[in-house]
């Protein structure tokens, strides 16, 4: 028998599989393709203080290798999550965690002080780095000054596991990276989607209605795996990675560039199977390489 | 409850330059499937097409065991599934979204235009398998647009319209003595096709006050609920046309 349990700061995970915001619902819409208990946790939508309409249709691109969104952080708000969907997702046997969202540091206090009178909510993932909101969200996370004030009173106010998702679209990962986790980050995931734009040639306008929008899917995989080693010789703390996983082959390139666990977002559209899999994948390639513990693999890179 | 199915090629229909009929064995028994609901086919060996493929189921034969899907060649994802061939594999999710409401009179019409005809002929054997004969009027450019009348005949009152005149009434299906009548008898009104066609149809529904149901075709990137791409701007906010829809009552969109 080989161990998958890894921990991100108090999270025990019963394996590294983890489902990236806003590509796995709130868990149940996966029920009928997998056993989401199975899983080493679940990371919902992102949640804000008020309920969000999100941006104007069309709001979706297919590129090569990848597609562009522009959700625009459609929510139900922190209220209703808590009276309506809490109560149906938190007997999942998994770590449950919300990512939350906002556009103002009050917002974010108001949804991590709200999450974190949850029992079954172990931790969130402070999300500073949504593409698709005027205002907030990407905003936080691409300065330090801002990254380091919304860390440090969110810090504040949430006594349990703080992890912070960075944003790709900055000239250095890093910097962010040590800002957040000196104000206070129990763990670190990275990356959110990459800043993009598509354009009809045909009828020669974009094909978004906010014209650019988030790229994820395979074709962000070698700027994510960049950008996880970066930060792994950089600080401290646990790293969950992302971007463009697909299979169990991705998911060990991330844990040898230094993450400890991984997200899966994009390929669970493609394949609602695709988590599980991973998890036999993982297996079946310790037992090739003879590896007994998953947690020799974080950051064993041969250079 | 959704299924991931493989299923097998049987047949591949080329109807005309660009509209074709496949026909699909799954390697178990088919699931319950509403008229109206979709599926989203997966289409392996090119990296354009990541995504899986919204298609609209066109018929169903439990007794064979056979589902089919009526497709329009419009890019690379089309194009690939236009030179499948019997045998061949493809990977379906389904049965995906809400589906028609399947009446109690035979006074109903069924409108399709282009490949919006696809989720009009099982809906009509849905209607038929109650006893019921309803009206149904297909749409074309030209007469090679429609084929396998005899199909729908079976089920209904069948009526067509072709803008050059090449088979039926000339014109766009608003033009057909169906919807120029003065005090129609319609219960309720269906539509599936280009926008233009079914904003005519529910302008004909709304004249009368009867219900119309359209059938919407928005991008999505999974087909069942996780996304949250597919917006529709309803009267109850944002709805999803994968989980809400894809068919919607007019009176639900701000048409
Ligand atoms: C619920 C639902 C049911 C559908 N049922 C059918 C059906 O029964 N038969 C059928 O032929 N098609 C149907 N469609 C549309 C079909 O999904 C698209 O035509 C297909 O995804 C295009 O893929 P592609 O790779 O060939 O084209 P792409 O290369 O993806 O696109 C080529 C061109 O088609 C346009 N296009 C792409 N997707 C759509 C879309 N969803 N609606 C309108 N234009 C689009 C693009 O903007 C582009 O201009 C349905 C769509 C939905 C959402
Ligand atoms: C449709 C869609 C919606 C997303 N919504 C959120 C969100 O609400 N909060 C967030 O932090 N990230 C969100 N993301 C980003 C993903 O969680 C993930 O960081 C990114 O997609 C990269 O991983 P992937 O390539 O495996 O999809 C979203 C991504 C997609 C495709």
């Amino acid at each position: 028998m080989v161990n998958l349990n890894v921990n991100i700061d108090k999270l025990k995970l019963k394996n590294p599989i983890m489902t990236a915001s806003g590509t796995f619902g709130y868990g149940p819409e996966f029920d009928d393709f997998i056993h989401v208990d199975d899983l080493g946790g679940i990371v919902v939508k992102g949640t804000t203080g008020k309920h969000r309409e999100g941006n104007p249709y069309p709001r979706m691109a297919e590129t090569p290798m990848g597609m562009l969104n522009a959700v625009g952080l459609q929510n139900v708000g922190v209220d209703h999550f808590i009276s309506d969907i809490y109560p149906q997702i938190k007997d999942y046997n998994t770590n449950v965690l919300v990512n939350v969202s906002g556009s103002t540091i009050d917002e974010y206090l108001e949804v991590a002080e709200k999450i974190n009178a949850l029992e079954k909510i172990p931790g969130i993932e402070l999300n500073i780095s949504c593409p698709n909101v005027k205002e907030g969200g990407m905003a936080f996370g691409t300065s330090c000054p801002s990254a380091q004030a919304v860390v440090e009173e969110v810090r504040k106010v949430y006594k349990k596991t703080l992890i912070v998702k960075l944003s790709p679209n900055v000239t250095d990962v890093t910097e962010i990276a040590r800002v957040v986790t000196e104000a206070g980050a129990d763990a670190l995931s990275l990356i959110n989607t990459l800043l993009g734009m598509a354009i009809d040639a045909e009828k020669q306008s974009p094909i978004l209605s906010t014209v650019t929008g988030g790229l994820s899917g395979p074709a962000v995989k070698p700027v994510a795996l960049r950008m996880v080693w970066q930060v792994a010789n950089a600080v401290d703390v646990p790293l969950i990675g992302m971007g463009g996983i697909r299979n169990a082959t991705d998911v060990i390139e991330f844990m040898l560039a230094g993450a400890t666990a991984v997200e899966i977002g994009t390929a669970n559209f493609v394949d609602p199977q695709v988590t599980v899999k991973c998890i036999d994948g993982i297996k079946a390639y310790m037992q090739r390489h003879g590896v007994d513990d998953v947690n020799e693999l974080i950051g064993a890179l041969r250079k | 409850m959704k299924q991931i199915i493989d299923f097998t090629v049987v047949s591949n229909k080329t109807l005309n330059h660009e509209h074709f009929v496949l026909e699909l064995k799954p390697d178990k028994p088919l699931p319950e499937i509403s008229a109206g609901q979709f599926v989203e086919v997966r289409v392996d060996g090119s990296e354009n097409t990541m995504l899986r493929r919204p298609i609209s189921v066109h018929d169903v034969d439990y007794d064979k065991n056979i589902l089919s899907l009526f497709i329009k060649k419009v890019g690379e994802g089309t194009r690939h599934l236009s030179e499948l061939t019997e045998g061949d594999n493809l990977n379906l999710i389904l049965p995906l979204g809400n589906g028609f409401t399947i009446p109690d009179s035979s006074n109903v019409l069924l409108v399709g235009g282009g490949c919006g005809v696809a989720p009009m002929l099982y809906l009509a054997r849905k209607i038929a398998e109650k006893g019921l004969r309803p009206f149904i009027l297909l749409g074309g450019k030209t007469k090679t647009d429609i084929s396998g009348i005899a199909a729908y005949q079976a089920f209904g009152k069948v009526a067509i319209t072709t803008e050059d005149g090449s088979e039926g009434e000339k014109g766009f299906v608003s033009d057909h003595p169906w919807m120029k009548q003065e005090t129609p008898d319609f219960k309720l009104l269906y539509a599936c096709g280009p926008e233009p066609m079914m904003k005519a149809v529910n302008d004909f529904g709304k004249k009368h006050e009867i219900d119309t149901e359209v059938s919407l075709e928005h991008t999505m990137a999974c087909g069942f609920g996780a996304c949250l791409t597919c917006v529709v701007d309803t009267t109850k906010g944002h709805q999803l046309t994968c989980k809400d829809g894809p068919v919607f009552n007019t009176k639900e969109l701000k048409w």
